[in-house]
């Protein structure tokens, strides 16, 4: 139980600049491993924002910078010598949007793998099934998996991007409101998955949906204007929040 | 009437005209190329009697004897093409990906300008930058030691060999990779550009390198563009006529190696337009400018039919 306590990141004193922009504010969190923690927040908030910093994905555009420690397994992430490559296939990334990229289903999966891996022909096919086992689409995509994945509903490819980040057996994943372009019930089966996945990995997902935040996750973080105002168990985030800014956005006061 | 209805019965009269006139000119496109088409077979009809398939195969090219053959000068147009396809794709591509994913962001601007002017240099100043300036200084340092060095070579070594004199086969090639250059690039950068940051970010998400995420997301994404963008130059470097006719030597002589002076067809035309008085010479000169047309016609169903087989290799669409 205690193991299961265990930050896997520790943000510490984090600041985060879009140029001039004063992001985000002095951040200290720990994400507990095999737990998931939904971060809420009006828009531009900064919850997207501090996720991205998880994986560096910041670093792919100018002038942003981050300063202070995100430690995972006992290094911090934001130091320049960290191997952006092994870093990415340590936290997987799952978008707003959909994203297959432009080749079939097969390949969508195997291709993340084999940047790392060397398997053979029937491992990478055991590895493709597994991932679209953990993500629940095998039954539906078992038998054309040479097909192009651009063309699978909006939920199925996101489902496709979750197994995609799942195949390459990343420790923690990252979900950037993965379900704010889909329908009800393809959002329902995202959740599920949420719930399945946590046995296996650590979870960060940020969420528009208070809703989708209470469902799935064990521990709610709500941020507003770059600063995180209170974290804590979701329970007692939505039952009994300690502040009262907390409170105004839970029971819809503003937001 | 009610001036409602009236207004209403105007624009239903603006609304046909203004269709009428749109498919008036999307039509007129079908009828110029056409006419264009009727217009070449009706010129080069006095050759393509003498001569039949004759004239693509044969070599012999003589306005004295009046006996022609096309083979030299559509081999040529061919060659120099691939040439100029040969070292354009992977340096227009590089210059693409440099400005779209590695260059710093005030230098894009500038660097974009400086391909878009290139592209407007006309064709008469690359010819003579590489007759006057390129080919003497090619002939004296860069082919004898290209010469010396593949000498023994298998496979490619006798495309290197001949006289080093600077203009021929290969210096055309070389020029016109330069003037498809820009085009390319610029293709290329504009629909690299048009890459949803969002599908590149996945892909940088899972750990990809720049060159990964370019060469298996960037690519494939925008296939149809960059070969649109390829077309495009190789369409100019089939057609070239100013810059070709400096540099590719102007011979009917059949070649032996890349360095040997040769002929396309463009310069054939450029250079004997206006001297040719039988008229199975002029008709066979129409004959080759038929040729041209269907050369790239050619090129473009290929193209197509490329996109169709890249299209299943990535999977169908359900």
């Amino acid at each position: 139980m205690t193991q299961a306590l265990n930050p896997k990141l520790a943000v510490k004193n984090l600041n985060f600049y879009y140029g001039n922009f004063h992001a985000l504010k002095n951040i200290n969190l720990d994400i507990r491993e095999g737990k998931v923690t939904a971060f809420i927040g009006p828009s531009g908030c900064g919850k997207s924002t501090l996720l991205r910093t998880f994986n560096r994905m910041y670093g792919l555009y100018p002038k942003l910078r981050a300063e202070g420690e995100i430690i995972m397994n006992g290094r911090n992430v934001l130091d320049p010598n960290v191997d952006l490559n092994m870093l990415r296939a340590k936290v997987g990334m799952v978008f707003q949007k959909p994203t297959p990229f432009p080749m079939s289903i097969y390949d969508n999966i195997a291709f993340g793998v084999k940047l790392y891996e060397s398997l053979s022909k029937s491992e990478m096919d055991d590895r493709v099934e597994w991932a679209l086992q953990k993500a629940a689409l095998w039954k539906e995509v078992k038998d054309k998996l040479k097909q192009s994945g651009l063309g699978l509903s909006g939920g199925q490819q996101q489902r496709l991007c979750i197994a995609r980040a799942v195949a390459v057996k990343p420790e923690v994943l990252l979900l950037d409101e993965p379900t704010s372009a889909l329908d009800p019930i393809s959002t329902a089966h995202i959740e599920e998955l949420v719930h399945e996945l946590k046995q296996d990995y650590t979870i960060a997902i940020v969420t528009h949906n208070m809703q989708q935040a209470a469902r799935v996750s064990d521990y709610t973080a709500y941020m507003y204007l770059g600063e995180l105002i209170e974290v804590g168990e979701t329970d007692s985030i939505f039952t009994t929040p300690k502040k009262k800014a907390t409170e105004d956005y839970i029971t819809g006061k503003f937001g | 009437m009610t001036p409602q209805e009236l207004r209403l019965k105007r624009q239903a009269l603006q609304d046909m005209f203004f269709r009428g006139s749109t498919r008036f000119f999307a039509f007129m496109v079908l009828a110029l190329l056409a006419a264009i088409i009727l217009s070449l077979i009706h010129g080069a009809w006095p050759s393509i009697q003498a001569f039949g398939i004759g004239f693509i195969t044969g070599s012999d090219w003589n306005p004295v004897t009046e006996q022609f053959g096309g083979w030299n000068s559509i081999r040529g147009t061919l060659l120099s093409s691939f040439i100029a396809l040969l070292i354009g794709i992977p340096v227009s591509f590089g210059i693409a990906i440099f400005l779209t994913e590695l260059s710093p962001t005030w230098l894009r601007r500038p660097l974009g300008i400086a391909i878009e002017l290139l592209a407007g240099v006309p064709s008469i100043i690359f010819g003579m930058w590489g007759l006057f300036i390129f080919a003497p200084w090619f002939a004296d340092n860069i082919q004898p030691w290209l010469t010396e060095h593949t000498a023994g070579i298998p496979m490619i070594g006798w495309l290197f060999q001949g006289p080093p004199m600077g203009i021929g086969m290969f210096t055309a090639g070389l020029i016109l990779s330069v003037m498809i250059i820009p085009y390319i690039a610029s293709v290329m950068r504009d629909v690299f550009e048009v890459v949803p940051p969002m599908l590149k970010e996945s892909a940088y998400g899972l750990g990809c390198t720049t060159w990964e995420v370019v060469w298996n997301v960037v690519l494939p994404y925008t296939r149809h563009g960059v070969i649109g963008g390829v077309m495009l130059g190789l369409g100019r470097a089939l057609g070239e006529t100013m810059a070709v006719t400096f540099v590719i030597g102007n011979s009917h002589k059949a070649i032996e190696s890349l360095f040997d002076p040769g002929t396309s067809i463009a310069a054939t035309l450029a250079n004997e337009f206006t001297e040719a008085t039988g008229t199975l010479h002029t008709a066979s000169l129409i004959n080759l400018g038929l040729l041209l047309f269907l050369i790239t016609f050619v090129v473009l169903v290929l193209s197509k039919l490329l996109l169709l087989k890249l299209q299943k290799g990535e999977g169908a669409h359900s």
